[in-house]
């Protein structure tokens, strides 16, 4: 038996975790555009920016797309809700209160790494520390993560933790792909400049996939094979498929468990069906911007009905 | 201020206390850069864990560790014998003076206890009266504090019977102590108090509605993860292994209190609440409270829900009550108390408060309802100033206040940079009441850390130790 508010707390608890990392993950990839490209090193801000659904909030703030700004805005100001010192001190308050339905080991792995990005950025960063900061952040939640996989029992608590982290991961990876999807682009990319390049080499790595994507598919970048790994692969596991493969089946665990199917389920599943059965080549016919959009509002109805469906509220 | 004070390991005059010296022996073997060193694993570990407790009124620090001192406090099976003697007998009589107050109050027919200082009393429910909690207990949990003046001389400082909170840190404490020193544990036979989770939980248990069908639900309520023992209140439901609920989870349905869960609303039997009275129904009590269940205590009248501890239980341990404590204790057991009090002066009554006006310098002097070290005055370690604004807020309200002597307590040394110090203790024992009572053997031991200080409030700077009850 699992109390509504314990339920919503792992949830938030994980999507705030998750959340946390790809903060550091796409500041990784601007760093990266900015120090190869110079000339449009602020386009690329901006981007990134927009990706972390944080634009807006950041103009309001600065005048100017430095990295220092940006990176300190989406790290460490905690003005900004979204930033890796919010949401990780977010994640933190839930994890302490749903503490009983932690282990010891992943509770304490929140609280440590707590601690150790409240040391970390407590004053601005340097520069030259910037590449050290982003490892420490992907280090403390990988810690994270391992504890919490290595300990938990596979139950309903297990269950709405990994639908907290589906749904954010599944959220992030379309915005990515939604602020970028004009360069992938068969009309504009076809040619593939080297501009193009470093545009498609930025998103994979926003999704730590520049290697991978190596193993999967040829050596050079395609923008069709790139939307493909994101969207359609089952194994890449930052990818919109592989986030509703598990969204489903941990759907269907509590369904089972419960007795009890619900409205989510059925927006799961039907999300999941038009994944499997489409091909990158529909989607680009029907438009890549329209499918993302579609995608990103279908992933956020899902994520308010888990809340009223298992009564979070 | 130095008071000469009795240490409870190495007194002046004797020489090293018997309970202590297989500790001692061990001790001497030590060496001190190593116990150093684990006084700094002790606080990692903390840390690590999240024993925090917050602070009220201080931002910056919202989240601090409780000093932990890693010298025990050690009492002999002997003493604890006595001690357990006296406090079964005074809880017992807490809890026939909560059952009287509320029902037929003979004690105020029989005059032993003043009317107006319970008919006036803040702490006293109106509500309560009539109403008999299941199995007739009020008090479920009660922590005593207890101060010891000499080799044999305790005394009650404070009756905790609403909502005791610390026993998360004896049991920390012990699990420390046991993680930094297992070899101690080898030599020395101490009485384990690890089951205290599974003792309460049998309790609750004990104490369910008459109508609960199988094995009763019960819950922690809390106020909230920002409360300043929620990490105790979490502590103890993981450990029970029940649900911890805040006011927000819970709904009276079909005339019984229940959680919302991912499956719906589940019935419960037996709440542990560690919200104040005032908090618990907006409909009976506090109309702004978001804590707590709006119409529990229609539920509760009903029968339907034990609430540990019962509403209104805070009458038993107003300050106010304190001094008559000796009376209450004889008139329901029958027997005189075999643990004191302290000589307490109520300044409500006019020679009362003319000899604490006059003896200001000398005295502690506490708010009737206050807790935590808020809101008091330790005469010898005032300044003028101090006892002199202190004493105007006396003339203007004095039966606010009582006042005591200022005791020598005890002290048992901690470990300092220049070795052993002694430092002021009390004690807060646990027990447990349903059909019987139990204590655990051990207990909250509170040290005031500053030297020469009284004031052992964690909230006051205060640290805590292991508490020792030797098995021999």
């Amino acid at each position: 038996m699992l109390l509504g508010r314990t339920a919503n707390g792992l949830y938030w608890m994980n999507r705030y975790i998750e959340r946390a990392e790809n903060m550091a993950r796409l500041v990784d990839a601007g760093l990266r555009m900015a120090l190869t490209r110079t000339q449009s090193a602020s386009e690329e801000w901006n981007s990134v920016l927009l990706s972390a659904g944080s634009d807006a909030a950041f103009t309001q703030k600065y005048s100017d797309y430095s990295a220092a700004n940006v990176a300190d805005f989406l790290l460490r100001d905690t003005s900004n809700p979204s930033s890796t010192m919010s949401s990780i001190e977010t994640a933190r308050n839930n994890a302490r209160m749903v503490r009983t339905a932690l282990t010891r080991e992943t509770w304490e792995s929140i609280n440590e790494a707590w601690m150790a990005l409240k040391r970390m950025l407590a004053r601005p960063i340097d520069e030259r520390d910037l590449p050290n900061v982003l490892d420490a952040i992907k280090r403390e939640t990988a810690l994270i993560r391992g504890s919490f996989y290595g300990t938990m029992l596979r139950n309903e608590i297990f269950d709405f933790s990994q639908l907290g982290t589906y749904v954010e991961r599944a959220d992030n990876t379309a915005r990515i792909l939604d602020v970028k999807y004009y360069v992938l682009l068969p009309s504009i990319s076809w040619v593939g400049s080297s501009l193009d390049n470093y545009q498609w080499e930025s998103i994979l790595r926003s999704v730590s996939a520049h290697r991978s994507y190596r193993w999967v598919y040829d050596a050079d970048y395609k923008p069709t094979n790139i939307a493909d790994y994101l969207i359609l692969n089952v194994r890449m596991p930052r990818s919109l498929t592989f986030c509703y493969r598990f969204l489903a089946e941990h759907l269907k665990f509590l369904g089972d468990d419960y007795g009890e199917r619900h409205a989510c389920h059925a927006t799961a599943e039907k999300t999941q069906t038009m994944l499997r059965a489409g091909s990158i080549k529909d989607i680009f016919d029907a438009g890549l911007h329209e499918f993302l959009a579609g995608f990103i509002r279908d992933n956020t109805r899902l994520g308010d009905e888990i809340a009223q469906d298992y009564r979070f509220y | 201020m130095r008071l000469a004070a009795f240490d409870e390991m190495l007194p002046e005059v004797s020489g090293l206390r018997r309970p202590y010296s297989a500790y001692d022996r061990w001790l001497k073997e030590q060496d001190p850069a190593r116990l150093t060193e684990k006084m700094q694993d002790a606080e990692r570990v903390f840390r690590k864990t999240g024993i925090t407790f917050a602070v009220y009124g201080e931002q910056e620090a919202s989240e601090r560790l409780i000093p932990f001192d890693i010298v025990p406090r050690i009492i002999s099976g002997n003493e604890w014998r006595r001690l357990t003697q006296g406090i079964e007998q005074r809880v017992q009589a807490l809890n026939a003076f909560l059952d009287d107050i509320y029902h037929r109050q003979e004690i105020l027919r029989a005059g032993r206890v003043p009317r107006d200082l319970i008919a006036k009393n803040e702490a006293f429910l109106p509500e309560m009266i009539g109403v008999r909690p299941p199995a007739g207990v009020y008090t479920h949990i009660i922590g005593v504090d207890i101060v010891r003046i000499s080799e044999d001389e305790f005394y009650v400082l404070e009756d905790n019977a609403r909502t005791p909170s610390g026993v998360s840190y004896m049991l920390e404490n012990r699990e420390t102590m046991m993680q930094l020193f297992p070899e101690l544990f080898q030599k020395i036979k101490v009485r384990p108090v690890e089951n205290y989770p599974q003792l309460l939980r049998q309790s609750l248990a004990a104490v369910r509605p008459q109508g609960t069908k199988g094995a009763p639900t019960i819950a922690v309520l809390t106020p909230g993860s920002f409360n300043s023992a929620y990490f105790e209140h979490a502590f103890l439901a993981d450990q029970m292994g029940v649900q911890l609920v805040e006011g927000q989870d819970l709904r009276v349905v079909d005339g019984h209190v229940a959680m919302r869960t991912t499956e719906g609303y589940k019935q419960i039997d037996v709440l542990y609440r560690r919200v104040d009275d005032s908090f618990l129904d907006p409909l009976t009590f506090r109309p702004d409270s978001a804590l707590g269940i709006p119409g529990i205590m229609d539920v509760y009248r009903a029968g339907n829900i034990t609430i540990a501890n019962a509403p209104g239980t805070g009458i038993a341990d107003d300050k106010a009550i304190y001094s008559y404590m000796p009376e209450i204790v004889e008139f329901y057991t029958g027997r005189k108390a075999i643990l004191g009090n302290i000589p307490t002066w109520r300044c409500s009554e006019p020679d009362s408060l003319k000899y604490v006006l006059e003896h200001i310098d000398e005295l502690v002097i506490k708010e009737v309802h206050g807790s935590g070290g808020y809101g008091m005055l330790v005469g010898p370690a005032a300044t003028k100033k101090e006892c002199q604004d202190f004493a105007k807020k006396l003339q203007a309200k004095p039966s606010n206040y009582i006042a005591q002597p200022t005791l020598a307590l005890s002290t048992c040394p901690i470990l300092t940079d220049k070795g052993l110090a002694p430092r002021h203790v009390d004690l807060r024992p646990y027990v447990l009441v349903s059909d019987r009572i139990q204590i655990v053997p051990g207990g909250l031991t509170r040290v005031a850390l500053k030297e020469g200080s009284l004031v052992v409030n964690s909230s006051q700077g205060g640290g805590t130790k292991d508490t020792w009850v030797l098995d021999d």
